[in-house]
């Protein structure tokens, strides 16, 4: 259904796409991988005629879509053969109803009024919508909006479906939700998908085939287990599979979980041998991450957040000692955003205290002066960068911290080294931009960090960056307080999850405990080797060392 | 590469949860601005301030009872301020610089002697009865016909009025729905980098902390625009359309622009010749409709779930057309009653036409709504 031939895409004369030649075939679903910046985009945008009539840049070779070449047609010539679902749902809305979304498309074709009547009833259906037919689209939660943006392209009837990171918003459960109504499309309607996703552990085990692009745009297509074990950037199962030396390569937890037996016997004896032994020191070590008895940084007392009739967050108790990284997990809609930003002290607060070390309340201290406390790294961290480079920024952040000159721009260097000083902010990756956001609050030395949905967007590679310049606060003494969907990311990050449902903290316990035993919020590791207590590829590696270690002297 | 984001920092304030749709069982916003225009003819038609008052608590009353909770009905009070305003603001000129009569002389405020050279004009000075009153009804007048304006506003989605654009029009329609829609959009992002820059210790003062704020909105708005842009390509809009278009279409439309300036001026003005009024009018819309048509059929589109126009919607539009013509037909039988009875000033009296007319303003009010589908 798609072809590419020989397909070469640049930028101002920067390739991000060198000869990609591969066939998407019939009722396939292909999944697009590589780190960030590797042109996972620019393959999306080549297929569906975006690149290069939308996005300017240069194409050569040749893109068939259904037998029609881009390079006469444009988007919305294909519009009837292909639909496009983006990141971010509520930006590529254009009206404000369900069903007058669903209609759009239609409406732009020319489908009889009895036949689009017809078709938006069953796409309703097909994607369990119908209850919520009249709403109106901003009301929506973001799994909801996500699955009404996938039925306003289906309602046209496409044959094919290209996704761009359509989870990369939603929590857990709500990302499930669109990747189940996903799969039952793929399987029930034989409708041919190209999706692009970072969190590959949610959707590789339902992909017929894979395209890996490396960092300089080079593009290898293939089966799923023969593309990842090469792949730079692979789920936690692959991971483990090629840390097990598993052949043939386990892609789901299910046919992991059928070959995991002797490993789990490998890493139960080892954790008991460490258990035996004395601490090793590991930097990884997890009862490193929870300390003790010190005294709280910043601590809360039944805070409440209200917006009008909604009450965001009831009654929280928190406690962030000195030197740990908790993170704060929940559905979309619990609160956790405004928790945070009560807690920064510069959001609303409408009962409860939050006090620091000293005794006084962030919101009682002018922003120049609070900032130097608690600092929040907001979820769209471009909102606080404004100067045209990045040096500037880095100048300007020094002024305003009275910090000598040069801290910010350090500071940057630990967390991402390498960044162009003369770049504008917009031009770096995810990662970078979020590295530089950072690096902006803590050049006025706060104690406590607060982040927002730092790994949104950010490649397994960014992510790793950003857990070792976490750990690396933490040893600092700083306290951090993540908010975040990413269950991977927290179990490599967090030493104790608080969780949150419906504004109430539910669940304020060590890592293992909250993560271990979760349908929705289990890692993959914990899925494969339960009942042992591992989250992470690098506790089994400890593990079955430790297990090597107090095997070899006898 | 740059992926787009809108991620809101603070969460949104979440609305109220609109569970139960209600433009689908309100009438077609056509049907309400027939209403509305027809009132509209009757008000320019009329001075009889008595007549004006009951047209104007017509309007209100109809509101009042038929308008839904959407924020552009939640509008009207607006217009009415915006009418006491329009009243002030007419009488304040009128004490300003108003020319004397022969009525009596309700105060005699001091003048401010001016320049010789501007000898027709006086500041202050005597206040007269008949003048002061006939510039209350004028501004009554001005201020009923904006609370009529509002009210069809109130009554009729503008988003749904727009749908109704004929085929010619649905891509400048789609365009300006989308500007309507984004607008508040912008306020958002605007309080959101606000926040966020609160939180770099920025306190939001001075030029250079506007232009921190002004550069992230901007760039949030361009990118939102970019996205909408590829997602409304991706899904066909504007398929098949060529650009330029007909050259016909221009011209036609030219003359029934200039037919239609010319035709609203004679129905307006009392004193133009009778030709020049409604034939000019007819005609230009003639030609208008022929224009659209030409340019319709470049267009190929449907609309879903079209609003009905049935018995509820001829109704409502009848009444507006009995407000015009009863307040025309009295006109003619009988001058003195749509006269404001400035000279001699006397005790407006309420005509029959006038009384015929408010009652058929205010039918909608107790004229069945359309049930629920």
């Amino acid at each position: 259904m798609i072809e590419f031939q020989d397909v070469s895409v640049s930028y101002d004369g920067t390739p991000a796409l060198r000869a990609a030649s591969f066939t998407v075939g019939e009722g396939e679903l292909c999944l697009v991988v590589g780190p960030t910046g590797s042109g996972k985009s620019t393959v999306l945008g080549a297929a569906c005629a975006r690149v290069p009539h939308f996005s300017g840049g240069l194409l050569s070779g040749t893109v068939l879509v259904a037998g029609r070449d881009t390079r006469d047609h444009l988007p919305r010539d294909l519009a009837d053969v292909l639909g496009v679902v983006g990141q971010d749902p509520l930006a590529s809305f254009v009206t404000d109803s369900v069903e007058e979304e669903l209609a759009f498309a239609m409406e732009q074709l020319g489908v009889a009024p009895a036949l689009m009547r017809k078709r938006v009833e069953e796409v309703l259906d097909l994607l369990g919508l119908a209850p919520l037919r009249g709403r109106a689209l901003a009301d929506l939660s973001g799994g909801e909006q996500q699955r009404v943006a996938i039925a306003a392209v289906l309602t046209a009837q496409p044959r094919i479906l290209v996704l761009d990171e359509p989870t990369s918003a939603l929590d857990p459960g709500a990302a499930e939700d669109v990747l189940a109504a996903l799969t039952r499309l793929v399987h029930d309607s034989g409708i041919t998908v190209l999706l692009a996703e970072h969190r590959l552990e949610r959707v590789v085990q339902f992909a017929d085939s894979v395209i890996s692009l490396t960092p300089d745009g080079v593009a290898t297509a293939g089966a799923p287990a023969a593309v990842l074990a090469h792949s730079a950037v692979a789920p936690p199962v692959v991971e483990l599979g090629l840390l097990a030396q598993w052949d043939p390569l386990p892609l789901s937890v299910r046919d992991a979980r059928r070959v995991a037996g002797p490993l789990r016997e490998r890493v139960r004896t080892g954790l008991a041998a460490a258990v035996g032994t004395t601490r090793t020191g590991a930097p990884n070590d997890r009862a490193d991450r929870t300390p003790s008895g010190s005294a709280a940084l910043l601590a809360a007392r039944g805070l409440h957040v209200r917006y009008g009739a909604a009450h965001a967050v009831r009654g929280v108790d928190l406690e962030l000692p000195a030197g740990e990284v908790v993170a704060l997990m929940g559905r979309n809609g619990s609160g956790k955003s405004s928790l945070l930003w009560a807690l920064s002290g510069r959001g609303r607060r409408s009962g409860g205290t939050a006090t620091l070390a000293d005794g006084t309340d962030p919101a009682d201290l002018i922003p120049a002066v609070a900032r130097r406390e608690v600092a929040l790294v907001p979820q769209a961290p471009s909102d606080l960068l404004y100067l045209p480079t990045v040096a500037a920024e880095c100048a300007a952040a020094d002024e305003q911290a009275t910090a000598a000159a040069g801290t910010t721009a350090s500071i940057l260097d630990s967390l991402t080294p390498g960044i162009d000083a003369a770049r504008h902010p917009r031009d770096l990756s995810e990662g970078q931009r979020l590295a530089l956001a950072v690096a902006v609050q803590l050049a006025a030395t706060p104690r406590v960090l607060l982040l927002d949905e730092p790994t949104r967007g950010l490649d397994y590679t960014a992510k790793a960056h950003l857990v070792a310049a976490l750990g690396e606060l933490r040893a600092g003494g700083h306290t951090i307080l993540v908010a975040s969907h990413d269950v991977e990311f927290v179990a490599r990050v967090a030493g104790r999850v608080v969780l949150l449902a419906e504004g109430e903290v539910v669940a304020d316990a060590p890592a293992e405990e909250v993560l271990r035993d979760s349908p929705t919020f289990a890692p993959q590791v914990a899925k494969i080797l339960a009942p042992v207590g591992v989250l992470t590829v690098a506790d089994v590696r400890e593990a079955l060392a430790a297990g090597a270690a107090a095997e070899g002297p006898p | 590469m740059t992926t787009f984001q809108r991620s809101p920092g603070p969460p949104p304030v979440p609305g109220p949860p609109v569970t139960e749709r209600t433009d689908r069982v309100s009438l077609h916003p056509l049907a309400w601005w027939a209403w509305g225009a027809g009132i509209a003819v009757a008000l320019t038609r009329t001075q009889n301030p008595l007549v004006i008052a009951l047209l104007l608590a017509a309007v209100t009353l109809v509101v009042v009872t038929r308008r839904d909770d959407s924020p552009w009905a939640r509008a009207f009070g607006a217009y009415l301020w915006l009418g006491l305003v329009v009243i002030a603001v007419r009488v304040a000129f009128y004490v300003l610089v108003g020319l004397p009569d022969g009525s009596p002389v309700l105060v005699d405020l001091p003048r401010i002697p001016l320049p010789g050279w501007v000898d027709s004009i006086e500041l202050l000075g005597p206040v007269h009865a008949a003048g002061l009153l006939g510039a209350v009804y004028a501004g009554l007048r001005l201020a009923a016909l904006i609370i009529t304006f509002g009210a069809a506003n109130a009554l009729a989605n503008p988003k749904r009025a727009l749908r109704c654009l004929p085929a010619s029009l649905h891509h400048l329609g789609t365009a300006v729905v989308i500007a309507v829609s984004v607008t508040p959009q912008l306020f958002s992002a605007a309080a959101r980098v606000r926040r966020a820059q609160l939180l770099r210790g920025l306190d939001g003062r001075g030029p250079r902390a506007f232009a921190g704020r002004l550069i992230p909105v901007l760039q949030d708005a361009l990118d939102q625009a970019l996205a909408l842009a590829a997602s409304m390509d991706s899904r066909g809009y504007a398929r098949g359309h060529r650009p330029g278009g007909d050259r016909r279409v221009g011209a036609l439309l030219l003359v029934a622009l200039l037919a239609g300036l010319i035709g609203t001026y004679g129905l307006l003005d009392g004193t133009a010749p009778d030709w020049l009024g409604p034939p000019l009018l007819a005609a230009g819309a003639a030609v208008a409709v022929v224009a659209s048509v030409l340019a319709g059929r470049q267009v190929r589109r449907t609309r879903y779930r079209p609003d009905p126009w049935g018995l509820p919607e001829n109704l409502v539009a009848a009444c507006g057309v009995a407000v015009a013509a009863a307040i025309g037909l009295g006109a003619a039988l009988e001058p003195d009653s749509v006269s404001a009875s400035l000279s001699p000033l006397t005790w407006p009296t309420l005509p029959l036409s006038g009384v015929i007319a408010a009652g058929a303003a205010a039918l909608p009010a107790v004229l069945p709504g359309r049930s629920t589908r």
